[in-house]
């Protein structure tokens, strides 16, 4: 009992010491509050519509005619499309391209009603510029039904001209109709989608880097033997000392981004928010894990951890797949993508907050979790080593 | 000619703290060798292909199955099973073996052939954007081409082959993605990326070079050195590092993935330094904030993500609000980004890029201002 106590009082002693650095040292807390408050402050206010809208083209209209300024007021009435500029000719709206002024424009050359009035299958074009991808991609949703609407407009009147009723001409106009659900994300929220992964993805890497700095810098100001000693010799007691104080910061941190999300910016939540926190809080640790893990194998060396961290935090970003899904990424790095904790949060939050099924579906991303959490007690032995023998390398 | 011996001693001094630090070496050599290799091997395969989806054909028919045939013949989508009921399918969204659902009415077959308006359900997974986009994309051409066979066969037929097409199509279009025709990932972001790294390992470079010498010295700046001299000095030693960098990004990289490449060389050049000396010049400023080596990595490090959003490429600069636009214009990354994509992607001339390029200039000016300003207040304080 006694032996329990004084292991307890070591922990005690060691979590103190910690706290009390942080309070000297501005740099902690600028990684552990101001960096992950200030990146969600950023992400969600630049999204804060969710789905862009009002995207700037152009239009160069060269027929003008009311059919195709018709056509021109129905394109800008588009959601996505905001059209900003006329341009004379083809070469002139390329300039403003170029220039960055839209991202795309639309071109009815001259001649295109006389010609669908004569039967002569007119020709349109509309130009994106998809070196901005996203841009481009809604722009061209918009640009396309217009066209569309083009043609159907004209079939529309040919088939009130053999007889057929309004209703009857719909059913021959667009006979099929696909009728989209976009499940649980129904207005296409950009900033659930990736605010959800983004914003933990960026604390995670700040849970790294933060693990890699406070371990490393025991042994950069050579006070790595006195914490060994106020451990009582267990390179358990010491590194969780030390650890669980910004546990209990980014665990905090981590159910502020949940309320924030599924509260505030009602983003959908399918789950129970308290399964988030709870994702939260196990991410947390797994990335603490994953830096003690690198920690421990540059054996207390800070400089190249945190390089090999910071590489592996904003690599995650990318891996995660929930920009660019990783079955479609090359085969090796769908095997790498399992060495990222933040591949696991995804494709945790994915089954849960946001499609709520149930949770045994993603059971082996739960295990990689628990195994990102159990990682340290594989290099302890390694920690043991470096307390007594190893010294920093300027 | 002192002027010119203290630029070359304090040239001198950089290149000798960093020959000897390997962090350093790891961040301004290494670094913006390989990471450009990884993120275009990240995104190499452009674009998703085949995106599986479960079938829940409640017709039976002919005209459906002619429709699904369509779905799966392009080349975003693709048949993974044939479901009997909404409860199977959806079982296998739950597995993640398929990305979508599509639901065809029992009544799909009648409704087509009474001449009424049907409708077929998409159902999405929304885990990622580029599954809903390909999954709609291949069920609305596929309906549109159902539409149109329609359309012509039973309501409208013509006398000849070509009025059946007028009427098919009475006004043909097409869509054009400029500058990056196959609308791939590796084309769109890969050349900001680029810059990015540019700047961020500026960053951490010349910071861990500051951190390390105010460890070795407590920051003393020896005698010789004249505010000036100290800034130009460290110019003098990443620039042509650097220029040498960009130029194999522009010229390996780009041409080793097939990126789009449309970009002239001296334009490139000639945007390309000031680019390098605006970031040489906010990583002087921002290095006064580091104290010791590493500080800069927990400084700089996560602004890469946040970065990459407030250019205005992975997020429409159209809908940034004001505020986060001007603080976007401190860095040289938004500058850099958009005109490097600009030169290399899209063959934008320097008269194309001349908004980034004064904000660049502006902004070499501000930041050798308050470097030799930081400078200037340490050496005094000595």
């Amino acid at each position: 009992m006694d032996f329990r106590n004084s292991q307890y009082g070591r922990l005690w002693s060691i979590m103190w010491r910690e706290l009390s650095t942080f309070a000297h040292r501005p740099l902690l807390l600028f990684t552990m509050l101001v960096a992950p408050i200030v990146s969600m402050v950023l992400f969600l206010s630049i999204m804060s519509d969710g789905l862009p809208t009002s995207l700037p083209a152009a239009v160069v209209d060269e027929d003008n005619t009311a059919t195709s300024r018709a056509v021109v007021r129905t394109l800008d009435a588009m959601q996505a499309t905001n059209l900003v500029a006329r341009y004379p000719d083809f070469a002139s709206a390329r300039q403003a391209m170029l220039r960055g002024e839209i991202y795309g424009f639309f071109h009815i050359p001259k001649g295109v009603t006389e010609k669908a009035i004569a039967s002569r299958q007119p020709h349109i074009a509309f130009y994106t510029n998809d070196c901005y991808y996203m841009p481009a991609a809604l722009l061209l949703k918009d640009m396309k039904l217009s066209s569309e609407l083009v043609g159907l407009a004209i079939t529309r009147e040919s088939l009130y001209g053999h007889g057929l009723t309004p209703r009857a001409a719909m059913g021959v106009v667009q006979p099929v109709v696909v009728e989209t659900h976009p499940l649980n994300n129904p207005e296409l929220n950009y900033s659930a989608y990736l605010n959800n992964i983004i914003i933990p993805g960026i604390l995670f890497l700040m849970i790294m880097l933060t693990t890699a700095y406070s371990i490393g810098i025991e042994w950069k100001n050579g006070t790595q033997r006195r914490l060994y000693a106020m451990s009582g010799y267990s390179s358990t007691v010491a590194l969780v000392g030390k650890l669980l104080p910004q546990t209990l910061v980014f665990s905090l941190m981590m159910v502020f981004f949940d309320v924030c999300f599924y509260r505030y910016s009602l983003f959908p939540c399918n789950s129970s928010i308290a399964s988030m926190m709870l994702l939260g809080i196990v991410a947390v640790m797994a990335s603490q894990g994953l830096a003690v893990f690198a920690m421990g194998i540059f054996a207390g060396q800070m400089r190249m951890a945190m390089s090999a961290c910071s590489l592996w935090g904003i690599v995650a970003v990318s891996i995660t797949g929930f920009t660019f899904p990783v079955p479609a990424m090359n085969a090796p790095l769908q095997w790498l993508s399992w060495l990222f904790p933040l591949r696991h949060y995804y494709m945790i939050y994915v089954n849960q907050a946001l499609n709520g099924y149930p949770v045994w579906y993603v059971w082996q991303h739960i295990v990689a979790l628990m195994a990102f959490m159990l990682l340290p007690l594989t290099v302890l032995w390694r920690y043991r080593v470096a307390f007594l023998k190893i010294k920093y390398v300027p | 000619m002192k002027w010119i011996n203290k630029i070359l001693s304090a040239w001198l001094d950089e290149l000798r703290v960093v020959s000897h630090d390997v962090g350093i070496i790891i961040f301004v050599v290494l670094v913006p060798l390989f990471y450009p290799l990884l993120y275009a091997y990240i995104y190499n395969n452009e674009q998703v292909r085949e995106i599986p989806f479960a079938l829940v054909d409640d017709s039976h028919s002919p005209q459906s199955r002619d429709f699904v045939r369509k779905v799966d013949a392009t080349p975003t989508a693709a048949l993974y099973a044939s479901c009997l009921s909404m409860g199977e399918a959806e079982e296998m969204m739950k597995r993640r073996e398929v990305y979508g659902i599509i639901h065809i009415p029992a009544s799909f077959a009648r409704d087509l052939s009474r001449g009424d308006q049907t409708t077929v359900g998409l159902y999405c997974d929304m885990s990622t954007m580029l599954y809903y986009k390909g999954l709609l994309m291949a069920a609305s051409s596929a309906s549109l081409e159902v539409n149109r066979g329609i359309k012509v066969g039973k309501f409208l037929p013509g006398s000849t082959d070509r009025q059946d097409a007028v009427t098919a199509m009475p006004v043909t279009y097409d869509s054009v993605a400029l500058y990056n025709p196959q609308s791939g990932f590796a084309s769109y972001l890969i050349p900001p990326v680029l810059m990015l790294i540019i700047q961020q390992t500026l960053l951490l470079g010349i910071g861990m070079s500051m951190g390390s010498t105010r460890e070795r010295n407590g920051g003393l700046i020896p005698a010789q050195h004249s505010a000036t001299s100290m800034v130009l000095g460290k110019t003098l030693f990443y620039l042509p590092l650097y220029v040498v960098s960009a130029v194999y990004m522009f010229a390996v990289v780009t041409r080793g993935f097939s990126l789009p490449q449309l970009g002239d060389y001296t334009t490139f050049l000639a945007f390309i330094v000031p680019y390098i000396v605006a970031c040489i010049m906010l990583g002087i400023t921002l290095s006064m904030l580091v104290y010791r080596r590493e500080d800069c990595i927990m400084l700089f490090v996560f602004m890469s993500v946040p970065l990459l959003f407030l250019s205005g490429i992975s997020w429409p600069g159209s809908a940034i609000p004001d505020f986060w636009k001007y603080v976007s214009w401190l860095f040289p990354s938004t500058f850099g980004m958009n005109g490097y994509m600009r030169i290399t992607s899209m063959g934008a001339t320097l008269t194309d890029v001349s908004a980034e390029l004064s904000g660049l200039m502006v902004q070499i000016a501000a930041y050798f201002a308050t470097a030799t300003l930081l400078y200037y207040r340490r050496l005094t304080k000595q």
